[in-house]
């Protein structure tokens, strides 16, 4: 378990981190969402130590951040980079000994990798000589090169085709199930949404919403259900504490303040019509996203 | 889980997967991470590698290394290259005149008419023979005019004293000053570009991010300025082994005896104040995103090396410049040793001049270090100067 506590970081005279507090659990894939400039890169370079926080600590069981711990950290940068020129094998060989690992083992390691995430090209080609997808085969085997104990990915589905995008998520979920924290932005909701565990927003450098998605659902102030019934569904507009979302004739979204307010109109409906689907509806995770940064 | 049961359908990609989701605890979260000096000595190692890999490089090496040696084993061999030897028709007066002279090749005849005969055919370039009226009793015949070293051979000399025989050639002292000048500026420019483009194409292709996620920047500008040091050092020592190959070669004694102690102590200066150029280059090249903006933040420390390097060659013959020169760090690796060959130097004056240069090199080092740490994260527009001093950390 990774938990940030209360980190500020200010550029000049900019604040771009308030107080940011959020955890990243074993096993668990945490998305980390937030709109461009939002402080997203700056939190995870706090976390790699590439940058220092101002104020704020970082524990990893309980216990402060140390060098030995962000070894154990596996790191995809948001801007993908590795040595254009150099060897495949030999760049990965090269990341891996800064982790302690000796020449033959950091080779053998990474032969490995390739093979297993199905590079398309020779070990010993240039990174320049590979096309774009198998560079990103090679950014991936980066990351995991040392057998990391921990993941944070930036924007690790960005500019992929759909091919990779689920070949790096079965990497993602793959590593996650080994009990190892893994935290990730994206821009891509709907993916987020389907996949992670917990959610972590953040706006303008403060945290906005985090949790599962059933919670962050949960913590709205009106839950929404859908009603479809045989009749003209009009005379639900009349109902106190009910807000219709949306209304088509038979059918009805609405929010209400809580379920039995939910049931109360179910039980009207079914008194005068018949009700053929009743249901919470989940509200995709863009539409939060878009009520916790605007809020 | 089947990443224990079968490998071959879901990769082990961490290696402590022993653990489901909802399993046991994971293993504690630490691995080994290379202290500082390891970390120095990966950077120089892969620094050094990627350079001995490129063609350029070596072509640009080699080339320097021979081009040297050949220009010191050819200048010793060029006093007997130039010089030529004229035929000479003498009679048997004029043999008695030219011999022993150097560069006379005497080819006797019988008559005057005989001698003036070859010279008109062009056979000789001139004719020495018997004239009773000349006050040394010799005629020189030639066609149009007489060869310099017959006529200055057969003229009367005063006995010349010289005071000091000794003393530095003028020629010479430009030559050493220009020579040693050109192996410091290239150097300086050519390695402090090499390293300038290293740290940029880091930053440009963000892997910086990747390193300083494993490693300290402090580490990775020293193992940069380390590696570039190295390299530096050693084509410096190589051309000096060419230049006095090549002067053994051809023996030329100038540089085997006068020059070695101007070049003993070039080379530590040079060492010293590299690592200080080096240091200066990163620190610049931390500063931008693209190369193309590399020379908008360079170009100062180009002028801190070009402008010493001037002032050295146009006041090589004017002491107190020289003594000024010799304790400017950007210009001692050239002027002490300029100095030492001119003899105007006391034996303290380099130890001194190292001592300012060292210290120098250790805060250009601290300001360095902070330059880069601040700005080798900064992506989009140049930092300036300025700005990179009063950053806060990165």
């Amino acid at each position: 378990m990774i938990t940030l506590e209360r980190i500020s970081r200010s550029f000049g005279d900019k604040q771009v981190l308030h107080d940011l507090s959020f955890s990243i659990g074993d096993g668990r894939m945490t998305g980390f969402v937030g709109s461009n400039g939002s402080g997203k890169t700056t939190t995870m370079r706090i976390l790699l130590g590439v940058l220092a926080s101002d104020s704020g600590r970082i524990t990893v069981d309980g216990q402060i951040i140390s060098p030995a711990h962000r070894s154990a950290i596996g790191y995809m940068p948001e801007e993908r980079g590795l040595y254009p020129k150099m060897p495949i094998i030999d760049q990965l060989v090269y990341l891996a000994r800064f982790h302690g690992l000796s020449r033959s083992t950091a080779r053998q390691r990474g032969l490995e990798l390739l093979e297993q995430l199905d590079l398309n090209g020779k070990p010993s080609d240039t990174l320049e000589s590979v096309s774009l997808g198998n560079q990103q085969k090679v950014q991936i085997a980066a990351a995991l090169i040392h057998s990391p104990q921990a993941l944070v990915l930036d924007e690790p589905f960005s500019g992929l085709d759909p091919a990779a995008v689920e070949r790096t998520l079965d990497v993602l979920q793959d590593f996650a199930r080994t009990g190892a924290p893994v935290l990730f932005s994206s821009h891509q909701l709907e993916l987020v949404e389907r996949l992670v565990d917990d959610i972590v927003i953040i706006n303008q450098g403060r945290l906005v919403a985090n949790g599962t998605a059933a919670e962050l659902r949960r913590q709205r102030s009106s839950p929404e259900w859908t009603l479809q019934t045989d009749a003209d569904m009009g005379w639900v507009r009349e109902i106190p504490d009910i807000t219709v979302v949306e209304l088509d004739g038979s059918w009805v979204r609405f929010a209400a303040p809580d379920s039995d307010t939910a049931e109360a109109l179910l039980r009207r409906a079914l008194a005068e019509s018949s009700v053929t689907a009743f249901a919470p509806h989940t509200v995709p995770l863009n539409r939060l996203f878009q009520e916790v940064t605007q809020a | 889980m089947s990443a224990q049961t079968n490998p071959a359908s879901a990769p082990n990609y961490a290696s402590t997967s022993t653990t489901a989701r909802n399993g046991n605890q994971p293993a504690p979260m630490t691995a080994t991470r290379a202290n500082f000096a390891t970390a120095i000595g990966l950077i120089i190692e892969r620094e050094i590698a990627v350079r001995l890999k490129s063609k350029a490089f070596m072509i640009s090496t080699i080339f320097s290394i021979v081009l040297f040696g050949a220009l010191v084993a050819v200048s010793g061999a060029l006093p007997s290259l130039l010089s030529s030897t004229d035929q000479v028709a003498v009679t048997s007066a004029g043999a008695k005149a030219v011999d022993g002279i150097d560069g006379i090749d005497a080819i006797p005849v019988d008559t005057v008419d005989e001698a003036k005969k070859l010279v008109k055919s062009g056979d000789v370039a001139a004719a020495v023979v018997e004239d009773d009226q000349s006050p040394v009793g010799l005629t020189v015949i030639a066609e149009r005019s007489a060869p310099d070293s017959l006529t200055g051979a057969l003229s009367q000399v005063p006995t010349v004293e010289l005071l000091d025989p000794d003393a530095p050639d003028p020629v010479l002292t430009n030559f050493l000053g220009l020579g040693l000048g050109i192996v410091f500026f290239m150097s300086a420019v050519t390695f402090g570009s090499t390293i300038a483009a290293s740290v940029v194409e880091e930053k440009q292709s963000r892997i910086v991010e990747i390193l300083l996620a494993s490693t300290s920047a402090r580490a990775l500008m020293f193992g940069k300025v380390l590696a570039c040091s190295i390299l530096a050092f050693a084509q410096i020592a190589l051309t000096a082994v060419s230049v006095l190959v090549g002067a053994a070669i051809s023996g030329n004694d100038v540089v085997l005896g006068k020059v070695m102690g101007p070049i003993a102590w070039f080379v530590p200066l040079f060492l010293v104040g590299f690592v200080m150029i080096a240091a200066l280059y990163a620190a610049a090249a931390s500063m931008v995103s693209r190369t193309e903006d590399l020379g908008s933040t360079s170009s100062p420390i180009m002028m801190l090396i070009f402008l010493p390097y001037m002032a050295v060659i146009i006041f090589s013959s004017n002491e107190s410049v020289m003594a000024v020169l010799s304790y400017i760090p950007f210009s001692a690796a050239v002027a002490v040793p300029m100095r030492v060959f001119l003899g105007t130097i006391e034996w303290w004056e380099p130890l001194v001049s190292l001592l300012i240069l060292a210290v120098t090199t250790v805060l250009a080092l601290l300001i360095a270090t902070r330059i880069f740490e601040r700005s080798i994260l900064q992506s989009g527009p140049k930092v300036t100067w300025k700005q990179a001093l009063s950053r806060p950390r990165g």
